[in-house]
């Protein structure tokens, strides 16, 4: 499902490069922690498979797409089927938790009365039914990440990648959002999620991924986050 | 691509910077209605030429003698004077006027300025040959040749005032397209800088689309929209003004010249059938390339 081969990232500006010469493989309805210190690379590895980056070199497959040469023109296809959550949820404010998910689905140009079923579905698959027509800012944080995830989740991607996604959440909500990241990945979703959260890494028992200075130094099928704690 | 998406959210753009909207359709008004105001100059120009063109003369007056004492240009002077241009090469056509028939002809052409027609007196107008040329560029050559001849009292190049009209008239459409083109260079930073604004307070939306997999028409349409939205109405009211300015100030201004046929006439359909789709189609064109560039060099969508 990806595959990166190779790949280098270096910054312009900077002397060291943010991906050195990295493989790594992630099958198809895998469920993968991206661990490492800040600046180890994880930010970087989500953005090439987003191809919000191109690496310097090396290729990066995303499902059918050779994701570092394919043309501009494509990209929008490859992020149909890629699924984003945040540290900071990202939603607009100014509509409400329908609409922002809905929103998703409009700018992609689905028609209207897909929008209308699919919309309420996710919303019950994520725990908001009921919450449809509340504001962002009236929701606590853990339901406004729910609604990011509806967001991300709502046109069925292939791959979900989360960005720190329990980073601004107490640890009961988080254990919440992640059972449901967990229900995701059960649908046969490939769930690549960058975490500096121990409790939940080895809660989890998931592959591990480690990132240090751009390399990986560790890939554990049912890893812990930090060895021998 | 959904209409009432794309729709709502131009209209969403418009009303959120609705200051600078109004400062940007404002400037573009006022540089289309002086680009406008410059065409319909340009068009009275050609007209003018057209009507006057074909009927220049160039009118060798004769002297008092001759004007008072030789009716049909039989005497020797006259005779020979006649013979002399008609051997010119590239005249056309020579055509003797007494001085009663110039009488009569004044009376004609002021028939509708009476208190002018009363100060006309027939000792006060020459007796002339009227020459109809080839070409109109010969006319300097003739001037020359027969100014200062016996029997010729002065030699009166028509062409000489209407150039003189037409020389005034296009300094005039020189300005107004000087003017025009500044305030378009202010009316395109401004359309640049509303875009840019636009996108800034969108960024979030814009940031979702691209994450989700919007298309780069998706993404950038609305802006695009915006800018041709706002040169549309600027072109609207530039139209609009020009009729304005045409009922309420031309028309009374130089009422009396349209009348006597001096200049041409500057009708609405001039303003609407000419001027108006030119206008529109420059905005339309200027708005959308400027929206165009702007979302490429400045704004990362």
């Amino acid at each position: 499902m990806i595959r990166l081969e190779q790949v280098t990232k270096t910054y312009k500006r900077s002397t060291r490069p943010a991906l050195d010469a990295i493989s790594v493989e992630m099958d198809r309805g895998e469920f993968v922690f991206l661990i490492g210190p800040s600046g180890s690379g994880k930010s970087t590895f989500l953005r090439l498979l987003l191809r919000e980056e191109v690496p310097s070199r090396g290729r990066v497959y995303v499902s059918n797409f050779d994701v570092a040469k394919m043309a501009r023109r494509r990209v929008p296809r490859l992020r149909q089927s890629i699924g984003c959550v945040f540290q900071d949820f990202r939603l607009l404010a100014n509509k409400t938790v329908a609409d922002n998910v809905a929103f998703a689905l409009e700018v992609i140009g689905k028609p209207r009365h897909t929008i209308r079923k699919v919309v309420p579905e996710v919303l019950q698959l994520v725990g908001l039914d009921g919450k449809a027509g509340r504001m962002p800012n009236e929701l606590s944080g853990g339901e406004q990440q729910r609604v990011a995830i509806a967001r991300a989740f709502v046109n069925r991607p292939l791959v979900l990648l989360a960005d720190e996604p329990t980073g601004n959440l107490d640890p009961d909500t988080s254990q919440d959002i992640m059972l449901l990241l967990e229900r995701i990945n059960r649908t046969g979703t490939t769930v690549v999620m960058a975490t500096h959260d121990h409790s939940i890494v080895d809660s989890m028992r998931r592959r591990v991924v480690e990132l240090s200075l751009g390399k990986v130094v560790r890939d554990d099928k049912r890893g812990v986050y930090g060895v021998g704690r | 691509m959904r209409a009432s998406f794309v729709f709502s959210e131009v209209v969403n753009g418009l009303r959120r910077n609705i200051t600078m909207t109004i400062a940007m359709i404002l400037t573009t008004a006022i540089s289309l209605g002086l680009l406008g105001g410059g065409l319909l100059i340009v068009r009275t120009i050609d007209k003018m030429q057209n009507n006057f063109l074909s009927q220049l003369q160039v009118a060798v007056n004769l002297t008092d003698d001759i004007s008072a004492n030789d009716t049909d240009c039989t005497q020797s002077l006259c005779q020979a004077l006649r013979a002399q241009l008609e051997s010119t090469p590239g005249v056309k056509d020579v055509q003797f006027i007494s001085r009663n028939d110039a009488y009569q002809r004044f009376r004609q052409e002021f028939s509708d300025l009476p208190e002018l027609q009363a100060l006309g007196r027939p000792q006060a107008l020459p007796a002339s040959l009227r020459v109809d040329l080839n070409d109109q560029n010969l006319s300097g050559a003739i001037v020359k040749q027969f100014n200062g001849k016996p029997g010729v009292k002065d030699v009166n190049d028509q062409g000489v005032f209407v150039a003189r009209l037409t020389d005034a008239l296009n300094g005039f459409r020189n300005l107004t397209f000087v003017i025009a083109l500044i305030q378009a260079l202010a009316a395109l930073l401004l359309i640049s800088n509303t875009i840019q604004i636009s996108a800034f307070t969108r960024r979030t939306e814009v940031g979702i689309m691209r994450l989700v997999g919007a298309t780069r028409w998706y993404t950038q349409l609305p802006f695009l929209l915006e800018a041709v939205v706002a040169g549309v109405v600027g072109a609207v009211l530039a139209v609009g003004g020009l009729v304005v300015a045409k009922v309420t100030f031309l028309d009374k201004a130089l009422g009396s010249l349209f009348s006597s046929g001096i200049i041409p006439q500057i009708g609405l359909g001039d303003v609407l059938g000419f001027a108006a789709p030119w206008l529109l189609l420059t905005a339309i064109v200027v708005s959308a390339l400027t929206g165009y560039v702007t979302l490429r060099m400045y704004v990362r969508l």
